[in-house]
């Protein structure tokens, strides 16, 4: 939990440097365009997380010791936001994820996101990972 | 009607009755761009609403008191105000709904009932989902063919094709006055003809015109015609089902209910005359009575001056739109509304909308609620710029600068 606690505190240092929206997200889509690509034959429709709007594929590796995604989206910001959330999970233990709950979405000031308006799925982002982290654990 | 010499339009004086226009959302000025959507609403109504709660809340209809009467009165004044703005020959034909989805539902079960396995309902290639599902449904219970009328790449209805496919078999044509992502007007008076010339019927799905043209259902001889109070400047909750009355009179009730009865026994019931046959159960006499209030509002505006300014803004903004390079115009119909639905190839509508959202600008982005017309065009879907005559050419510019804007962030 240590690891992800401290990933929590950088993003939101780093977060605390914006001024406005524009800056937020200007962040956010560079994360975005930095996020190493899935491969088009690995987008299959197992790893699609259907949101209304835009899409995400989520590739999960790893075991019970150590859980690893990857992951790619069809809108830039959407990108970014897996992204970040990715670079907070990443390589963590499995029951880590399955207990951590996200508080950074509302101390980055995403949480219009999680709204089913919005729909770009973090809802069902955050969903999924947690269902992946369960899944290693379990087995 | 009053004689239109005498309204004048504005647009500065008729945005000082929007009080929702005034307002700033991430520390911008609000442009509100999303009136396909829904529109907002002017203080007339904003009035009624809460003189209506804070005064004469009561149930129509069924009290011998004075609110109640009052309310009653209100009401019904309403449905007549409704039925001259639309020119129907009778308020009884003015059915009270919660909105278009309810009001098509309602035909699709009512009228629904009296149609045979092997008969026909044609729609169209840009329907609303709110005017697919519901026929879909009728037609998986009771074994009738639903059948697509095809567009042009304009977005445009093929009047030819849509011919052929009218055969004895048709027995309604459900079609959409004005396309919600087009932006298309449909030529409804010679679509009506073409399907009356086999017997068929016609809905209108008038979600999108109400707002924009001056509706006659006498002279556009539609067999029924839906629309939502929301998106006409009044309140969520509340829509219309015009129907011809010697129609209704032949379908059967749709829900069960007080109100649309005339006497109950446990053996049998008989049903209360129209409109209150299609009025199960207490309705939204608020939402009923400020809608009758938002057409009051437009009656006394220049209406005809109101739809050239709307049409005005479009074509200004579709005119700087083309010269963005990438950018492709979805919806170029000869006859066109005030709706401008745009695509980029390689950016996504919802990075747009976000980036546009946190420069103050309302657009909406995505389907619309249209899936079919997306595959037809093969996008995931589009920015949808919907004007609304309180909007102004000074805010097109402004969402210019904040779509060039996105534009080089996403870049
Ligand atoms: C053309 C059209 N039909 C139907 C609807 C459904 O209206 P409502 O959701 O108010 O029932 C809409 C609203 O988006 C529309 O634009």
């Amino acid at each position: 939990m240590e690891m992800i606690k401290q990933r929590e505190e950088e993003i939101v240092a780093e977060f605390e440097l914006f001024d406005n929206w524009m800056e937020k997200y200007e962040y956010i889509i560079e994360l975005g365009k930095e996020l190493p690509l899935l491969p088009e034959s690995e987008k299959s429709d197992e790893l699609l997380i259907e949101g209304c709007q835009s899409r995400v594929w989520l590739k999960t590796s790893g075991d019970y010791r150590l859980i690893e995604f990857h992951a790619s989206a069809d809108a830039i910001i959407t990108k970014g936001i897996i992204a970040l959330l990715i670079r907070l999970v990443n390589k963590i233990q499995p029951q880590d994820l399955v207990a951590y709950d996200f508080a950074v979405v509302h101390k980055i000031g995403l949480e219009e996101h999680l709204s089913p308006t919005r729909s770009n799925g973090l809802n069902g982002m955050i969903k999924r990972l947690k269902n992946e982290a369960l899944k290693q654990c379990k087995a | 009607m009053s004689d239109t010499s005498k309204k004048t339009f504005i647009v500065r004086e008729i945005r000082e009755q929007f009080p929702a226009l005034r307002q700033q959302v991430y520390g911008k000025n609000l442009i509100y761009f999303d009136n396909g959507a829904t529109s907002q609403k002017p203080q007339l109504v904003l009035d009624a609403i809460n003189k209506f709660y804070s005064k004469e809340n009561a149930n129509i209809h069924r009290g011998v008191h004075f609110m109640s009467q009052k309310a009653t009165t209100e009401y019904e004044e309403s449905r007549k105000r409704i039925q001259r703005f639309i020119n129907a020959r009778k308020s009884d034909e003015v059915i009270f709904t919660k909105g278009t989805t309810d009001g098509i539902n309602l035909v699709a079960n009512s009228f629904g009932e009296l149609l045979k396995t092997g008969d026909e309902i044609i729609i169209s290639a840009m329907e609303h989902h709110s005017n697919i599902v519901p026929w879909q449904m009728l037609c998986m219970r009771k074994g009738l063919t639903l059948r697509v009328a095809p567009i042009n790449e304009r977005g445009e209805l093929l009047m030819e094709t849509f011919e052929q496919m009218l055969t004895k078999k048709t027995k309604l044509v459900a079609i959409t006055h004005i396309s919600n992502t087009l932006g298309t007007i449909n030529p409804i008076k010679e679509i009506v003809s073409k399907a009356h010339a086999v017997g068929a019927k016609v809905l209108v799905d008038g979600a999108q015109s109400i707002q924009h043209l001056k509706i006659d259902v006498k002279a556009l001889d539609c067999d029924f015609y839906v629309f939502s109070s929301h998106k006409v400047f009044g309140p969520t909750g509340i829509g219309v089902l015009y129907g011809k009355e010697s129609l209704l009179d032949a379908m059967p009730p749709y829900q069960g209910g007080g109100d649309m009865i005339s006497k109950v026994t446990f053996e049998r019931t008989t049903y209360n005359e129209l409109p209150f046959k299609f009025e199960a159960g207490t309705p939204h006499v608020a939402g009923g009575i400020c809608l009758g209030k938002a057409f009051e509002y437009l009656e006394s505006i220049d209406f005809d001056a109101a739809e050239k300014h709307e049409r005005s803004l479009a074509k200004y903004a579709e005119d700087i739109l083309d010269t963005f390079e990438g950018l492709r115009i979805i919806g170029e119909a000869k006859d066109k509304t005030s709706v401008v639905s745009f695509a980029f190839k390689n950016i996504h509508p919802f990075d747009i909308g976000t980036l546009l959202d946190k420069q103050g600008i309302a657009v909406r982005t995505g389907h619309h609620c249209t899936q079919p017309l997306m595959d037809f065009y093969k996008i995931s879907g589009t920015v949808r710029a919907s004007f609304a005559f309180y909007n102004t050419i000074q805010e097109i510019d402004t969402f210019v600068e904040a779509l060039e804007k996105s534009l080089n962030m996403l870049k």
